[in-house]
């Protein structure tokens, strides 16, 4: 039976089958494209070859011969320009790394504050996100800048503050220096981090089985304190402070933190907060009031009703467009480079694309990497996502 | 941004044999647009810089001026492209100027891998340092330790890590892509001492607050030669901006100014003569009308002219010839023999 209809099936032509059709237009499609990308390649490269322009990626290795104001890595005028890539780059990820902690804490807690029911903290949030999220990034940047700068005293005249100096050449910290018997304590710390998160998920599966509640944040200081603490006594005091002094033009010693950071921090972390606080009070404003008023009728005070019922919740609404707020932050730091900061835009796509004339080389290899940068953190958010979605039953 | 559209226009001119066509014969392409395109400095007094008006003065702008003379018989066939250091080379290579005169170094990478040609020089700098006069330094040597405000891109950056290296220094650069950030930061405190070439540190003396305050420091680091830039792989166009600046020397060492350019007509010195185009055909040599070097002393003046006119004793810069004083004079502004 079911033979005899195949052979009743209609003979289509191959122009009119749909199957050949659709493979043959994305056959098109892919070959018009891959003809696009050869031209540009193999014109850029005839370009380059009628101006006598060198191109290639030797450079990488040549002595860089310019100077960065901050770099995580040991990096000096001799540095190879694959170096001073790194350092460029590592400064992209400190300002990153610190930025979307600090931008999320800040978010988080101004989101919050606009649901309050405190009319003046409640309109100082609203106040706050309006007019930073209408103003323009760069400016708020040039903002924070020059009033750093500006509103700091000069090195000579500053006064020490706990061992800090803030000055307009930045905020100079004291250092610890670390003697002998430091990594005892060092140990010690380790250990008591450990114990910490042993107690902690021990605790928690206790008081899922028996209710029972443990004084938790009282036992965490008491092991991360007293641990340490003790070791460091034990092992004779091995950690020291170094504390900046005044020398020459500048303070010396201690730590640095470039007034660049410290405003691109400031700017950065303040924008992308207010977008933060916005996406936060849409996901708590998307859980049905009900469950708030549930959470009340099992007799939850407020505070643990937001932290235990609400926010678990409203993380599966806020998380996906956090995402796009964290690719942003590391993004828009780019600006670095308007107000003298060393990210790696400003040492890559900056100084050795213009010491070196390389313009294609240099720009592809920054594209590239902020799409790296970008793709990684989406990814370790995406995985973070599907584990706190709503698993349906 | 301005990098990126710049690069982009790398791609895009290169694509569809665009600029094979567009750079073969630039004096051609110029003649069609009607106009000479000259990439400039964004402001920089003296040198290049548009006015509230938006007419553009100062001695590259005069030099770009004196080539659209030699083309059009008209200093006003030029349009100016403001570009900052890090992008100047990149717009030259990308075919958006036909000519960059903005105080740019003449160096050999900068010819070898850029593909870039420069003329001789229209101004003999080298890089200094301003500092405030209350920090009370009185040498470059003093500054060990110091913060220094230098611009994004340019030699001047490269030359500051070798001093200080060099003489066992140390020192933090802080680094912008505008001049005019760099003036700011400086300006407000962020840096002990500002670096570039010394003729810019007088310009940018007058920008700060209290001009009175600040002093350039007695040391030169390096040499600076300023000169005019073209692209590679078109030795026609490279003549002629290479001899126009001549020309303008040359009339300087003749004694022909504007003012007696008419006069000079007369003369009986066959260099003259042949200068002026009432004899030979120097002018016809390059692919110009023959009495260029006549029209461009009588509309743009000699290469003195335009010092004294941007950069003299007339001006807030009142900077001296030294260097670019004549050869003849005890400089190094010289002109082959045009012959």
């Amino acid at each position: 039976m079911s033979q005899h209809i195949s052979d009743e099936r209609p003979r289509v032509s191959p122009l009119n089958n749909p199957r050949v059709r659709s493979y043959a237009f994305q056959a098109a499609v892919i070959l018009a494209l891959g003809f696009v990308g050869y031209e540009i390649v193999e014109n850029t490269r005839q370009h380059m070859a009628e101006h006598n322009m060198v191109g290639g990626f030797d450079f990488l290795s040549r002595r860089a011969g310019f100077k960065i104001s901050q770099a995580l890595i040991a990096y000096s005028e001799d540095s190879s320009y694959g170096r001073a890539y790194v350092t460029g780059l590592l400064n992209t990820l400190l300002v990153a790394g610190l930025g979307i902690p600090l931008a999320t804490m800040l978010g988080f807690m101004v989101g919050i504050a606009r649901l309050s029911k405190n009319y003046v903290v409640s309109q100082l949030a609203t106040i706050y996100v309006e007019a930073i999220r209408n103003t323009p990034l760069l400016l708020q940047l040039f903002f924070w800048y020059f009033a750093i700068i500006n509103f700091l005293p000069n090195p000579r005249q500053s006064h020490a503050i706990l061992g800090a100096f803030f000055t307009q050449r930045g905020l100079f910290l004291p250092a610890p220096v670390y003697g002998d018997g430091a990594n005892f304590v060092g140990a010690a710390l380790l250990i008591a981090i450990g114990a910490t998160v042993a107690f902690r998920l021990w605790a928690g599966k206790r008081q899922r089985e028996t209710g029972a509640q443990y004084p938790k944040n009282v036992v965490t200081l008491a092991l991360l304190v007293v641990l340490p603490g003790l070791a460091y006594f034990a092992a004779g005091q091995p950690i020291s402070l170094d504390y900046p002094q005044l020398k020459g033009f500048n303070l010396a010693g201690g730590m640095t933190i470039l007034p660049e950071l410290l405003a691109l921090l400031a700017g950065l972390v303040i924008y992308t907060g207010s977008y933060i606080a916005e996406i936060v009070r849409a996901g708590i404003l998307a859980i049905p009031k009900g469950q708030t008023e549930a959470s009340f009728a099992l007799g939850l005070r407020p505070q643990t009703a937001m932290k235990l019922v609400i926010i678990p919740q409203a993380l599966r609404v806020i998380i996906p467009p956090l995402i796009s707020q964290f690719l942003n932050l590391t993004k828009n730091s780019t600006l670095a480079v308007a107000i003298g900061y060393p990210d790696l835009t400003s040492v890559w796509a900056g100084t050795a694309l213009n010491q070196t004339g390389q313009a294609l080389e240099t720009i592809l290899m920054t594209m590239l990497t902020y799409l790296a940068v970008s793709l990684l953190t989406s990814m370790v958010m995406n995985w973070y996502n599907s584990r706190k979605r709503l698993v349906e039953r | 941004m301005k990098r990126i559209l710049t690069t982009l226009a790398v791609v895009a001119a290169a694509l569809g044999g665009l600029a094979a066509s567009a750079h073969a014969d630039t004096l051609d392409t110029v003649k069609q647009r009607g106009q000479l395109i000259c990439g400039s400095n964004t402001g920089l007094p003296g040198f290049g810089i548009p006015d509230d008006k938006g007419n553009w003065t100062g001695l590259d702008v005069d030099f770009c001026r004196a080539v659209a003379v030699a083309i059009f018989n008209d200093p006003t066939k030029v349009k100016f492209v403001p570009l900052n250091a890090k992008d100047r080379f990149t717009a030259l290579q990308a075919g958006e100027v036909d000519v960059l005169a903005r105080n740019g170094t003449w160096t050999l990478t900068r010819e070898s891998t850029l593909a870039l040609l420069f003329a001789g020089p229209n101004y003999y700098d080298g890089q200094g340092f301003l500092v405030r006069k209350k920090l009370n330094v009185s040498s470059a040597l003093e500054l060990n330790g110091a913060s220094i405000c230098v611009q994004q891109g340019t030699t001047t950056e490269l030359n500051l890590a070798d001093y200080f290296r060099a003489h066992n220094m140390k020192f933090e650069p802080v680094v912008f892509t505008e001049m005019t950030e760099v003036i700011k930061a400086y300006d407000s405190g962020r840096c002990d001492a500002l670096t570039d070439d010394s003729s810019g540190l007088a310009a940018y003396r007058l920008k700060m607050t209290n001009p009175d305050e600040h002093v350039l420091l007695p040391e030169i680091i390096s040499k600076e030669p300023l000169a005019p830039a073209v692209r590679q792989g078109d030795d026609k166009w490279f003549n002629i901006i290479r001899w126009v600046g001549y020309a303008m020397i040359q009339a300087e060492e003749f004694g022909i100014t504007s003012q007696n350019v008419d006069d000079m007509m007369k003369s009986d010195n066959p260099d003259i003569k042949r200068f002026l185009g009432l004899d030979g055909d120097l002018g016809k040599s390059l692919g110009l009308n023959n009495d260029w070097a006549y029209q461009i002393v009588k509309k743009v003046g000699n290469y003195g002219e335009v010092f004294e006119k941007n950069l003299g004793d007339g001006t807030p810069l009142k900077l001296k010839r030294g260097l670019n004083q004549l050869w003849t004079k005890g400089g190094l502004q010289y002109a082959p023999p045009l012959r």
